[in-house]
């Protein structure tokens, strides 16, 4: 399973979880298996047309899938997924 | 076979054109320089004295830099030294080893050019307090009495003197940048101080701003510190960063961000980008045409019902320190040109599980702003998106 990176602004979504282990052959699958398991985080992720939010980037590997196939991105069990959705967070 | 100097400079002088200082003097003043002049001498002669409008590639570097002062090989390229000698050799090697078609040297070096009396930049003179100030930056090869010369004659604006701005105004302080506009409208306040380590218990109920510049001015007299005690918006933007070499940004929320975005790519200023929230903070350079701006990240803000941070959140007090002093660092090396700005990649940190990452970002072809010529863009179009006062009212907080 790839490992999906939750960054801070999605957490109260994931009952707090920075890190969700998820099933899918592809970039598409694991993250409709993180919305499977924490439904929350789909109104964020994607957009009622089921692609992604425009603003919410996805990285696999650290390089951003929308420059590799997207959704269709082929995934490994090793790789890492990592959600960043646009972010304006304080100057603290 | 075995060859003296001399022999060896004469044969590089018969194979290479030279050129009169009172060409190049005439060509540098002209409105559209035809050439690009080069001074290839060691550092310390360049900070000694050197032709103004020339740029200094040393010798020793000449293989590796001379693409970024002369990046087309058919331009033409005149070289220069301290008599004539090392411009005539450099001058050989960029012909016959890198393919540059339109190379000269120019005789007689700064030595001839001095004495007719040609214009030459007047090296800048350092007090002694300010030599022992900055002695640990004199010493580093990449900063130097150049270097630290730039940073004294740099002009860099805060956005905010709160979490980030508070370690980054102090350090460039100390580091001698030699203006410091820092933009703020909020006043000191006793929940502040667990990290805005500029203000003080002294200072609650003051302006940020002006408890800023007195801190400032007490850690470094060499500091011009200007204040504006307002909020950055569409009628003051312009106004406000026009000028400044390069702007650091904590803004807090979405309109500002693309506010500024479409501004600083309109006036070709870099932004060194930071953002925090809890545990975790994210860095970026965003430098207009070389890396991707904001819009080509996030062409589309979320909706206000998702977008976080509008309200107050919680932060550990240390975090908008390494934030704010990995943001310092990239200011340093883009007014210093040196090492690798974090441009196209965005820095994420974790503190709890003390991990960095780097991810790649890229420059978006159909981007609505940074696709376009700068003065393609218009007053009007800054800072446009949908439900633009739908978010938090365009403020900037500490």
């Amino acid at each position: 399973m790839a490992t999906v990176k939750i960054p801070p602004v999605l957490r109260a979504s994931t009952d707090g979880e920075k890190e969700i282990s998820a099933a899918g052959a592809s970039v598409g699958d694991v993250l409709r298996s993180v919305t499977e398991s924490y439904p929350d985080t789909s109104g964020q992720i994607f957009g009622p047309d089921g692609d992604l939010n425009r603003y919410v980037n996805v990285y696999l590997n650290n390089e951003d899938v929308r420059v590799l196939e997207g959704l269709d991105t082929v995934v490994e069990d090793a790789d890492t997924v990592m959600i960043l959705p646009a972010m304006a967070g304080g100057a603290g | 076979m075995a060859t003296n100097y001399q022999d060896f400079l004469s044969k590089i002088k018969e194979q290479i054109p030279e050129v009169d200082p009172t060409e190049v003097e005439a060509i540098l003043q002209s409105d559209d320089p035809s050439a690009v002049v080069v001074d290839v001498r060691e550092q310390q002669e360049w900070d000694e004295s050197h032709i103004p409008g020339a740029k200094h590639v040393p010798r020793g570097y000449l293989e590796q830099r001379i693409g970024r002062a002369a990046p087309d090989l058919d331009q033409r390229v005149i070289l220069y030294c301290q008599s004539g000698n090392r411009s005539a050799i450099a001058a050989k090697t960029l012909i016959d080893e890198l393919g540059y078609t339109n190379v000269e040297s120019m005789n007689g070096g700064i030595t001839l050019w001095k004495q007719r009396n040609f214009p030459i930049t007047i090296p800048f003179q350092y007090s002694d307090a300010q030599r022992i100030r900055y002695s640990r930056h004199m010493l580093l090869p990449e900063v130097g009495p150049g270097g630290q010369q730039r940073l004294l004659e740099s002009k860099v604006l805060l956005l905010g003197a709160g979490g980030l701005g508070a370690p980054v105004a102090l350090y460039l302080a100390a580091a001698g940048v030699g203006k410091i506009g820092i933009v703020d409208d909020d006043v000191v306040d006793a929940s502040n101080l667990q990290r805005q380590v500029i203000h003080s218990t002294e200072t609650i109920g003051e302006p940020k701003v002006e408890s800023a510049k007195r801190t400032i001015e007490k850690l470094n007299p060499d500091v011009d510190v200007v204040t504006y005690n307002t909020r950055i918006n569409a009628d003051n933007i312009m106004e406000i960063i026009e000028g400044y070499d390069v702007i650091v940004d904590g803004v807090d929320n979405f309109p500002t961000r693309y506010l500024l975005n479409d501004a600083t790519v309109r006036l070709q200023i870099p932004v060194v980008s930071a953002s925090i929230l809890a545990f975790d903070g994210q860095l970026t350079v965003f430098k207009p045409y070389e890396g991707p701006c904001y819009r080509c990240l996030y062409p589309v803000p979320p909706p206000a019902e998702l977008a976080p941070s509008c309200g107050e959140n919680g932060v550990l007090g240390v975090l908008p320190g390494t934030m704010g002093l990995l943001q310092a660092t990239e200011v340093l090396k883009l007014i210093l040109g040196i090492g690798e700005p974090l441009v196209g990649r965005l820095m994420l940190y974790d503190a709890l599980a003390e991990e960095f990452t780097n991810l790649k970002i890229r420059r978006d072809p159909n981007c609505p702003i940074c696709s376009r010529e700068p003065d393609e863009i218009s007053e009007d179009e800054l800072g446009v998106f949908p439900d633009y006062e739908a978010f938090c009212g365009g403020v900037v907080t500490g």
